[in-house]
């Protein structure tokens, strides 16, 4: 992150400490659609508490990387390693992975049939088996937390889409994940709720969660990333901390993104 | 604006509440609004009119001069001395034929008996209100129904439960070890228990302890009773192995998916009352001679695979109208394929079905009259026998009027049932 971008926000770094403890290995991993060859030796590692920001052309396969790591998509070749359990097809690891692994989607997807504190309390009572009682209370903490308390008896469809995206984010953070994966989380909102959300996931970084985000949200990027990532066909062009990612980027393909996205 | 209009204005009295004029309020406006708003609409309106006069004038005075109290077609007709009026008499004379067939009179308790507690076990199935304890009363009644109707041992419907209970015991036994081997260990213990040794048990505990009802033969089965019977277990079983086979059809697995898709288009491919008269003939060549197999259960079977094979055709509307983004989320939470087809994938693509499904199981309902086809009495095949008596034929309008209203009170509540479910189940608020 850069200090200068964190303190025009008034933002509190004092917890965003990345530790040596690696959260997500991937070692050569690829993945076809069909004969189409949409991530092409992907090669990372992320430690506990970093956050990270991949952005990228429409169409570069962000998506579906982020999406290999809770194993909503298949990868071919390659390994995938999460908090020390590889995604392979056996069922136990992947249901493992993913309520360690939160994940936040561009469209929300909350479920429209429960209200907001049963979203939240869904996946704690049935896949952690945690009473009722204390799962109510655990989501309430968050819906505190990401300051929409006072919904929780509506049903998502009577929310604002930033107001969604932030029960879509409590709902995540119920299940109490080690990592929080993010697709695009406002893409789908208009200006003035994209702050709301954005504001919600800088006081998750200030907390030391470890986040992977995909956005083009560059503000949030210079402030609260501590590496940024640019993707283009399937693969790692570039990868900086965000001070000399948007300063002095070094591939001709991360120039002309940037010339685009920061022209404008 | 002219600078000869003083801008400042001040109101010096205040106006009181006014009615509005007399052509937007009350009936004045309604009629307008509803019967005379355009001159289409005039002329629609006023050719109603005409014709419910028409019917009205024709129907209503055979209506009025219903005789209820007669021995025969022909004593109606000379009371009724050449005007035109209904002979309603045949109802008062036979309506227990109608409703129960030919069940013994004397045990006429048990179907009434058997019909309360069977709403009963229906309400808290169908409203969420009642308390949720009321649901181990619905999941016994089926015996408890059972007993009521056909009587015989009442050890019989006790074995076959406790087969469930076996199952359940299996299931709880085994799930630890994986859910895949609890439940076929479930199936196995249900399976061990009621082919080896509900028999013997039913056996045993009846020679030590005989009790239970009369026994009523099937064959003495009918009218809205033989309808009941079949419409009601057909709808409960339809939908759960509709659920399935949708689910099967969705799957990955290539066998299960051929499976069902293979089950689910020969049966929408053949006509249902092919598969009664199956039911009632072709089975007897295939079954081991001497099997004696009740012909209502085997129409309640072919009703029910007729049935689901619609039921899951209806729902898999459902499902493919569910955004994929929901199992995506499910996924993403780690809920299981079960967990997530149950809290999150089922309650919304059975909500988007209700109305499919609420029409397969009128239309389950109404084919049951199809039976009379099998030499089952259902209300048509007693109308006909009923006429066969001397004392009524040629009756035929007030036979059907009688059948017609029963079966209309059934369906019109379920389709009024199922709009009430819509209304409460709708939370998109769109
Ligand atoms: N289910 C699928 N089947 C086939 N091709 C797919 C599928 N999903 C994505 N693709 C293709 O894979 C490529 C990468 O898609 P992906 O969604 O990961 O891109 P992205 O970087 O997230 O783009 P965007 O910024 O538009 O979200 C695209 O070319 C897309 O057309
Ligand atoms: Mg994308």
């Amino acid at each position: 992150m850069s200090e200068n971008a964190a303190a025009e926000r008034n933002i509190d770094t004092s917890k965003m400490q990345v530790s040596d403890e690696l959260a997500i290995q991937i070692n050569g991993m690829n993945k076809w659609y069909g004969s189409f060859h949409v991530l092409r030796d992907i090669n990372m590692s992320v430690y506990a508490g970093e956050r990270i920001v991949i952005c990228g052309p429409s169409g570069s396969g962000k998506s579906t990387l982020i999406r290999c790591i809770n194993r909503l998509e298949e990868h071919q070749a390659g390994q995938i390693i999460v908090d020390g359990t590889e995604l392979t097809g056996d069922l136990k690891n992947i249901d493992k992975v993913r309520s360690e692994v939160g994940m936040v989607f561009q469209h929300f997807n909350l479920f429209p049939h429960l209200t907001i504190l049963e979203n939240c309390t869904l996946a704690p009572i049935w896949v952690r088996k945690i009473p009722k009682r204390e799962a109510e209370e655990t989501a309430m903490h968050f819906l505190e937390k990401v300051k929409i308390p006072e919904q929780a008896n509506k049903y998502p469809g009577q929310l604002s889409g930033g107001q969604q995206q932030r029960v879509a984010i409590a709902r995540s953070l119920c299940m109490k994940p080690r990592i929080m994966l993010f697709d695009e989380p406002t893409s789908a909102l208009d200006p003035e709720m994209i702050k709301e959300v954005l504001d919600t996931m800088i006081s998750l970084a200030e907390e030391g969660m470890t986040m992977l985000c995909v956005t083009h949200e560059m503000g949030f990027a210079q402030a609260v990333a501590n590496r940024v990532i640019f993707m283009d066909q399937g693969q790692i062009v570039e990868q900086n901390e965000p001070k000399e990612f948007f300063n002095n980027p070094q591939s001709d393909r991360t120039k002309l993104f940037l010339s685009q996205i920061l022209g404008h | 604006m002219s600078d000869t209009q003083p801008i400042s204005y001040v109101r010096d009295t205040m106006l009181g509440q006014q009615e509005p004029p007399a052509t937007q309020r009350g009936v004045v406006k309604w009629l307008r609004e509803n019967l005379f708003s355009n001159w289409l609409n005039s002329i629609l309106t006023l050719a109603a009119l005409v014709a419910i006069y028409l019917i009205l004038t024709s129907v209503g005075p055979w209506l009025l001069n219903s005789i209820w109290d007669a021995e025969s077609l022909r004593e109606c007709r000379d009371i009724l001395d050449g005007t035109p009026g209904a002979c309603f008499a045949v109802i008062t004379d036979r309506w227990h034929q109608l409703l129960f067939g030919f069940y013994p009179p004397e045990h006429y308790w048990r179907p009434v008996l058997a019909l309360v507690l069977l709403l009963i076990a229906l309400a808290p199935i169908l409203f969420a209100e009642l308390p949720r304890k009321m649901l181990y009363f619905s999941a016994v009644f089926p015996f408890i129904g059972y007993h009521l109707l056909w009587g015989g041992s009442v050890w019989f419907p006790i074995s076959v439960f406790l087969g469930f209970v076996a199952g359940y015991i299996a299931f709880r036994a085994l799930a630890k070890v994986s859910a895949l081997v609890s439940v076929i260990g479930a199936v196995a213990a249900t399976l061990v228990w009621w082919f080896f040794i509900a028999g013997p048990f039913d056996a045993a505990m009846y020679s030590v302890a005989p009790i239970g009802l009369e026994f009523v033969r099937s064959e003495s089965f009918g009218g809205f009773l033989i309808s009941l019977v079949i419409g009601v277990t057909g709808i409960s079983l339809s939908l759960p192995l509709g659920i399935l086979l949708a689910l099967g059809r969705q799957s990955d697995m290539l066998f299960v998916k051929t499976v069902c898709v293979v089950f689910i288009e020969f049966i929408r491919g053949v006509p249902l009352i092919t598969l009664l008269f199956t039911a009632s003939l072709l089975l007897n060549y295939f079954l081991p001679p001497g099997t004696n197999f009740d012909l209502i259960l085997r129409v309640i079977i072919m009703v029910t695979l007729f049935a689901a094979a619609y039921m899951a055709e209806v729902i898999r509307g459902g499902l493919a109208a569910l955004p994929k983004g929901q199992y995506e989320a499910a996924d993403a939470l780690g809920l299981d394929y079960w967990k997530a087809q149950r809290l999150i994938i089922m309650p919304q693509a059975l909500k988007i079905s209700i109305p499919g499904i609420v029409n397969t199981f009128i239309s389950l309902f109404k084919d049951t009259t199809l039976v009379v086809f099998i030499g089952l009495l259902d209300p048509l095949g007693l109308s006909n026998a009923i006429r066969a008596d001397t004392a009524w034929t040629g009756i035929y309008w007030e036979l059907f009027i009688f059948i017609g209203a029963l079966f209309f009170i059934f369906c019109f509540s379920m389709s009024r049932y199922s709009m009430y479910l819509e209304r409460k189940l709708k939370t998109d608020h769109r």
